[in-house]
């Protein structure tokens, strides 16, 4: 392109006219942009969820529905607890050192209370929920020296019965714990968080 | 008669262009007298995306996209609205046959070097429709709100979580609305598959025109026609689009309808492969499926992405990686492009280690869709079409076909002990089909082109 008979202030001038409307053009992207975050509603939808674990049986697992995933609470046998040593060497992260968890579950049995494991159940490779395959042995279908856990379907993904991922599988992290609390011995509250020193 | 018709004829021409674009698009736009059988395909999706947004409009009709009515309402379209089976079926098989189609009509753009100069860029705005074509299906997917569409996106939308420095969690949570796949998605979804991409793939075929008649369709052989002209200026080996092509291709039309009715009316399920059987039951937020498995023209990147295990990490991309490294080194002889080399292969390596294989299985399903755009710059042979080139290339392509299907077919299979290993094999030579392109076309003993095209 020749430059010659050109106006040179008049250039500049549509130069800065073009950039300053880019920027104009910027900004009024930003309430279309952000009108896709979640809304207020999305956010406040977060209402915890009491759940009577009563009757929930040893070696036991119920599902209830938060901020809609589903979070498991698992009673375990004191010989599925006792289990969980043999696992430090076979698990990815054993002292959750890289996984999610509120503090009071940062633990050998990431729980309060050691019988009572709750997990958020969503694979943390890409966000299916795992199967429960909780006893140990050939009758959960997954070998006779599965130590029992959770397996997930979708790409080959093994957990053991403290949510913690075996090595070289494809999840990166252990399940998270949720925030919970013991509203009393039989109630949970899921989604709020343990006071320091209680339960 | 004819005297009022010629008189509306001119008027409306005086106003607008309209016997210009009609002989410069079809009377006498000259395209090459050799067109195949694989030249149906470029008119045939076409045709499909007519179907699709036809039969699309009316589903909209009937459709409700809200978490607690879409399953409902599709039911409903099935069962109690006249002919709604049809207009759903039409558009389910729709989305399969646009696979079919474009992915033929990609196939004879690699055959005969369709995508090298001067269609480079009808090649990328191929790539975008391609890419657009895809959004397009997975958004649809989630509408009926099944169990599998509801899984299947909660997967496919976790795959952006894989970016690190805590920009993936932002980027899934944009897209989705919501902490997790809800009513916000779906609303959303249905924006953008309902109006969104179909304006914007309408656009892109528009410019895909646009560009073909620029440069003029490429051939069986892969010569220019436009190099031999006539006296009378029009090239020797052309004819005109209107009449020859446009009844060549309704030909293709009607062969088309016949096998799209005969799966509407016969098999609109097809065992499966068009409509999931896990789709026919409501999404359930506490439940997946036995088995996450996309609509089968996904599965061949979706087998990438499970391939990508630690140990394919290590084994597999680290060799590969050191390997192409050495080999660009050596091939080049520009020091500044041997530097280059060396310190992209040294980046690549150290990003390797640091980084997660759940993020190396994104990029390479990424890779294994974007690799196609890089076609025009990595084929380096002196002749555009297979008809001239040598077994080299010959070899590589039926292999990656070959891949391509088993890969596909893997992709909708448990990903556990053989099929991994296999899965893992299938990615490597899907990479090497492009990656050693540069030397195969290089190396590969050609034949003379003919000058004029051949019958
Ligand atoms: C909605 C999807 C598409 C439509 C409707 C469409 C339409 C067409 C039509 C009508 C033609 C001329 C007829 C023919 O050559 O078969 C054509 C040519 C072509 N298309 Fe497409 N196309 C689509 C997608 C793609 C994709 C995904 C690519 C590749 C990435 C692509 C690459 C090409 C090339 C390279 C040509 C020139 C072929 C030659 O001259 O040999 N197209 N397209
Ligand atoms: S989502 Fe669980 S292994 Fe991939």
């Amino acid at each position: 392109m020749s430059n010659d008979g050109v106006n040179r202030t008049r250039r500049q001038l549509i130069g800065v006219t073009a950039g300053l409307g880019a920027i104009g053009t910027g900004f009024a992207a930003v309430p279309f942009v952000l009108s896709m975050t979640p809304s207020a509603r999305a956010r406040a939808a977060g209402a915890p969820v009491e759940v009577d674990i009563s009757k929930l049986a040893e070696g036991q697992m119920l599902t209830v529905e938060w901020r809609g995933k589903p979070v498991w609470i698992v009673s375990r046998t004191p010989e599925m607890i006792d289990s969980l040593k043999n696992l430090d060497a076979i698990v990815a992260d054993p002292d959750s050192a890289k996984s999610i968890q509120p503090d009071y579950a940062k633990n050998a049995s990431r729980a309060i209370k050691d019988k009572y494991l709750v997990l958020v159940g969503i694979c943390t490779h890409l966000g299916c929920s795992p199967l429960a395959k909780l006893q140990a042995g050939a009758a959960s279908g997954m070998g006779d020296d599965w130590l029992g856990g959770f397996f997930c379907p979708c790409h080959g993904s093994k957990f053991d019965l403290a949510g913690r991922v075996y090595k070289n599988v494809p999840a990166p992290t252990n399940l998270d714990v949720p925030p919970y609390s013991y509203v009393s011995d039989t109630r949970l509250m899921i989604g709020v968080d343990q006071k320091e020193g209680a339960a | 008669m004819q005297k009022v018709f010629d008189a509306m004829l001119g008027w409306v021409d005086a106003r607008f262009p309209l016997i210009k674009t009609w002989e410069e698009h079809l009377s006498k736009y000259y395209a090459p007298k050799n067109f195949n059988f694989w030249y149906y395909f470029g008119s045939l999706a076409l045709l499909v995306l007519v179907i699709q947004i036809v039969s699309g409009i009316f589903l909209t009709m009937h459709y409700k996209p809200d978490t607690q009515l879409a399953f409902a309402s599709v039911e409903y379209i099935m069962r109690d609205v006249p002919w709604g089976w049809l207009m759903r079926y039409l558009h389910s098989t729709g989305a399969s046959f646009f696979f079919i189609t474009v992915y033929l009509h990609m196939l004879r753009g690699i055959m005969y070097g369709s995508y090298r100069g001067p269609r480079e860029l009808l090649w990328l705005i191929g790539m975008a429709i391609f890419i657009a074509l895809m959004a397009e299906a997975f958004m649809g997917y989630l509408l009926p709100w099944g169990n599998m569409s509801y899984w299947g996106a909660q997967v496919i939308i976790s795959l952006f979580s894989a970016i690190p420095f805590g920009i993936g969690d932002i980027l899934s949570e944009w897209i989705r609305g919501d902490f997790v796949v809800s009513d916000a998605t779906l609303n959303r979804f249905f924006a953008f598959h309902v109006i969104a991409v179909p304006l914007a793939l309408c656009g892109l075929v528009f410019v895909h025109i646009v560009a073909l008649h620029k440069v003029g369709s490429n051939n069986p052989d892969g010569i220019e026609i436009k190099k031999n002209k006539g006296p009378d200026g029009l090239p020797v080996d052309g004819i005109p689009f209107h009449p020859y092509y446009t009844v060549k291709d309704i030909v293709g039309v009607a062969g088309f309808l016949i096998i799209f009715a005969a799966v509407i009316f016969f098999a609109p399920e097809l065992g499966g492969w068009f409509l999931e059987h896990d789709n026919f039951t409501p999404a359930n937020i506490l439940q997946t499926p036995p088995e996450i498995v996309p609509l089968w023209y996904f599965t061949p990147y979706y087998s990438l992405l499970r391939a990508t295990t630690e140990e394919m990490v290590t084994k597999g991309l680290l060799p590969l990686t050191i390997v192409m490294t050495i080999l660009t080194v050596i091939s080049v002889r520009n020091v500044l492009a041997k530097m280059a080399a060396v310190g992209i292969g040294s980046v690549v390596v150290v990003c390797l280690f640091i980084f997660e294989a759940k993020l190396w299985g994104v990029i390479l399903m990424g890779l294994g869709v974007g690799l196609f755009a890089f076609l025009p710059w990595l084929d380096m042979s002196p002749v555009k079409s297979i008809r001239y080139k040598g077994w080299m290339f010959k070899t590589a392509l039926i292999i990656f076909c070959i891949d391509f299907l088993v890969l596909g077919w893997l992709g909708t299979q448990p990903a556990s002990g053989p099929n991994v290993i296999l899965a893992q094999i299938g990615t490597i030579l899907y990479l090497l089909f492009f990656f050693l392109m540069p030397w195969y076309t290089t190396f590969d003993k050609t034949k003379p082109v003919p000058e004029r095209v051949t019958q």
